[in-house]
């Protein structure tokens, strides 16, 4: 038998995966510790003889599973072939199916994020974070065992965005445990968490102390994270080997994906600077006065919603998206699909003025080049009329229709200026995804195209 | 009496230090007030205020992460030449020679921990509502201070001069190309023209005057190197003070008003 080029196990891999496997069984083996100091018990089903057991039996009976599992990876019981602990194989395609396009990885990381909003009183409690947790690392443990999900995802540049998806997890689930709290604080006419017994401490040693620790335990992680894993370093740099997918550097990757929907006038220059500037605006726009220097969710439901949305969907998803998803030719690929050059995918995107002038069965106006400059312009204005008509419905009519409607608390309270720049400042939000659905419904290219002035939105 | 407290007593210890060591409420509060690397802190902070799990301890980490990239970049000088001859071997060099090459991957690695805690710490700074009044100029500083650690970080990526690093910039500096007005393949830039003759062009535009060349070259090397070992770290440096004499100014660390 010929060896296999891309192996899914190694001796090595499998030594590998123990140590992770290891790691999930100590924090596991904490948290039944904890597990039956607090969470009690729960009854059995009649099924099995009634009766009461801790609910940190069943975290125990987990954690010994992951012992036993990490023991066998780690002394190397068995020959590459006989391990079948991984992710299972018919898996794999409905993962891939999934994630390996646009459309459905926007939709389930949409799903995902109106879900963490909607069930957020039982996701942000301790269980449900333990859960989402050991499931996450379950199903990074088990792919790892995949070649193809390994060369990209412990490619040395991605690990930090790996980690970066835990932690920005933890976080999420941490305000809103917090959120939550204080809601309930709030409902039931209780002082807040954070004014409660909020008495001035001494700083040193109260701060002082926690900044050292935290200084050294941060140099020594640094140190051992340096030690272990060596930082990127490809071949030298050569002008004539353009790499296929050439990627900009991973936190501009987002930006990256909008090209895809815009053109780079817009998707890298001018989005980028309306997501600054509103970033600035934003303490001048948001007039709620409550929820200032607390966690909360239900008093400021709208602009935690709406920044989350800018902040996990559409950054740190798009991110993902570009740096796990993105592979040659800039072509969607599967966690565990291989990175295939010749991999095709039919794109014939249509302008909006060819889809308006074949619709009416007549020749789309195009400038030629004996006409005169002015002529030009008039045959291209006339050319993409109808899209011109559009974009500025939306930027200057949406928001006056809004202000009637939707947002007419908003604009009452904020005056003129002020709501015409958030107004403004959502619609450009809500530009992303409005052009991502309208290419995956209509194959839509250019809402206004004119290529003859780079003038393409 | 001990050695310690002969130190103590001696001349030059008080010279330096010109109080007693801090073990009483007294000296604990003139501790902050006298010595220049905690005058930063107040000299009593809110209880909930300092609590790991309000902060996250973020803004601190990446402010401690700064003066890591600060330490670290500078040693880092010392063995690193700007130039197309150089700069991978010698990057190579501090990997797989230099004891000091340690300092490189903690380079790397804590510029990438520092992009993501500057995140973090926006996103804290965001769901406790303290961009609210007064805090809201401090906020802009702040959002300022994020697009500087993306600057700094991105100029950097460039000197290990591999292939990772020229096209990663050559990906991100082509969006300067497509930049309103001012680049050569941006909409409007035949607007900029004299008798004819576009003012805007590869030679002359936004993405030239980033790379200071038409394409990712050893000019482009240099003017990265300049941006990142000093214009924005300068710049950084004295926004860093501003946003941490507002913090002080505005009211310190927020808590419910």
């Amino acid at each position: 038998m010929p060896l296999d080029p891309h192996p899914n196990l190694t001796p090595a891999v499998i030594f590998g995966l123990g140590w992770l496997y290891l790691i999930q069984f100590l924090m596991n083996l904490a948290w039944t510790v904890r597990s039956l100091k607090r969470d009690g018990h729960h009854p059995l089903p009649a099924l099995f003889g009634g009766g009461n057991v801790p609910v940190a039996s069943w975290w125990g009976l987990y954690t010994s599973l992951l012992g036993m599992v990490a023991f066998a990876h780690l002394t190397g019981s068995s020959t590459p072939e006989n391990f079948v602990i991984g992710m299972p194989e018919f898996i794999k395609p409905g993962i891939d199916w999934v994630v390996a396009s646009a459309v459905r990885y926007f939709s389930v990381s949409m799903l995902a994020y109106v879900g963490v909003i909607w069930f957020r009183r039982v996701l942000a409690t301790p269980t449900a974070g333990w859960l989402m947790l050991n499931g996450a690392t379950l199903f990074l443990t088990l792919s790892m065992a995949d070649y193809d999900f390994r060369q990209i995802v412990g490619k040395p540049d991605n690990v930090p965005i790996v980690a970066m998806l835990f932690i920005v997890g933890f976080f999420t689930w941490l305000a809103f445990s917090r959120a939550n709290d204080n809601d309930k604080r709030i409902a039931e006419g209780r002082p807040l968490r954070e004014a409660e017994g909020n008495e001035k401490v001494l700083t040193w040693p109260d701060l002082v102390y926690t900044e050292l620790v935290c200084m050294i335990a941060l140099t020594a992680f640094l140190f051992v994270w340096g030690v272990c894993l060596q930082a990127p370093l490809e071949e030298p740099a050569s002008s004539v080997k353009t790499p296929n997918p050439s990627k900009a550097p991973w936190y501009f990757l987002g930006l990256q994906e909008m090209l895809v929907y815009y053109d780079p006038w817009l998707a890298g220059v001018v989005f980028p600077s309306v997501i600054l500037g509103g970033l600035m605006a934003l303490p001048y726009i948001d007039f709620n006065k409550k929820g200032n220097g607390y966690y909360t969710f239900n008093e400021r439901k709208f602009s935690i919603s709406v920044f989350m949305f800018g902040f996990l969907p559409l950054w740190v998803g798009m991110i993902i998206l570009g740096t796990f998803l993105r592979g040659p030719n800039w072509n969607m690929f599967g966690i565990y699909e291989y990175w295939d050059v010749h991999k095709l995918e039919a794109l014939n995107n249509v302008d909006l003025s060819e889809y308006f002038w074949y619709s009416l069965n007549m020749v789309r106006p195009m400038p030629t080049p004996d006409m005169s400059l002015g002529e030009q312009a008039i045959t291209i204005l006339k050319r993409e009329w109808l899209g011109i008509v559009l974009t500025l419905g939306y930027l200057v009519i949406a928001p006056s229709i809004m202000a009637a409607t939707i947002f007419r608390n908003f604009a009452l309270r904020m005056g003129f200026i002020r709501y015409m720049v958030f107004a403004n400042l959502v619609l450009m939000m809500a530009a992303l995804p409005i052009k991502m659905v309208l290419r995956w419904a209509f194959n839509l290219k250019y809402i206004i195209g004119i290529p003859e002035w780079f003038l393409n939105v | 009496m001990s050695v310690g407290d002969y130190i103590r007593e001696s001349q030059i210890w008080k010279s330096v230090f010109r109080h007693p060591a801090p073990y009483d409420r007294r000296n604990r509060v003139v501790v902050m007030l006298t010595n220049f690397f905690l005058h930063l802190h107040p000299v009593s902070v809110k209880q909930e205020g300092i609590a790991l799990s309000y902060t996250w301890c973020m803004g601190g980490i990446t402010f401690f992460l700064f003066l890591v990239e600060a330490i670290t970049g500078v040693l880092l000088m010392f063995y690193y030449r700007p130039t197309l001859e150089w700069a991978f071997n010698d990057i190579q060099a501090l990997r797989d020679v230099n004891t000091l090459g340690v300092m490189r991957e903690v380079h790397r690695w804590g510029a990438h921990a520092m992009v993501i805690t500057v995140w973090l710490h926006m996103y804290r700074v965001f769901l406790t509502g303290s961009y609210k009044p007064p805090r809201e100029f401090n906020w802009v500083v702040g959002v300022i201070l994020l697009k500087l650690t993306l600057l700094l970080s991105f100029t950097g990526y460039l000197l290990p001069w591999d292939q990772l690093a020229i096209w990663a910039i050559t990906v991100g500096s082509n969006m300067a190309r497509a930049t309103p007005v001012l680049g050569h393949e941006g909409p409007g830039f035949q607007l900029l023209n004299i008798g004819g003759y576009d003012l805007i062009t590869n030679a002359s535009d936004a993405r030239f005057l980033l790379l200071g060349s038409k394409f990712v070259g050893e000019e482009t090397l240099n003017r990265f190197y300049i941006l990142h070992c000093v214009a924005i770290p300068l710049v950084v440096a004295g926004l860093i003070a501003i946003h941490f004499w507002r913090v002080r100014k505005d009211g310190g660390i927020s808590q419910p008003l």
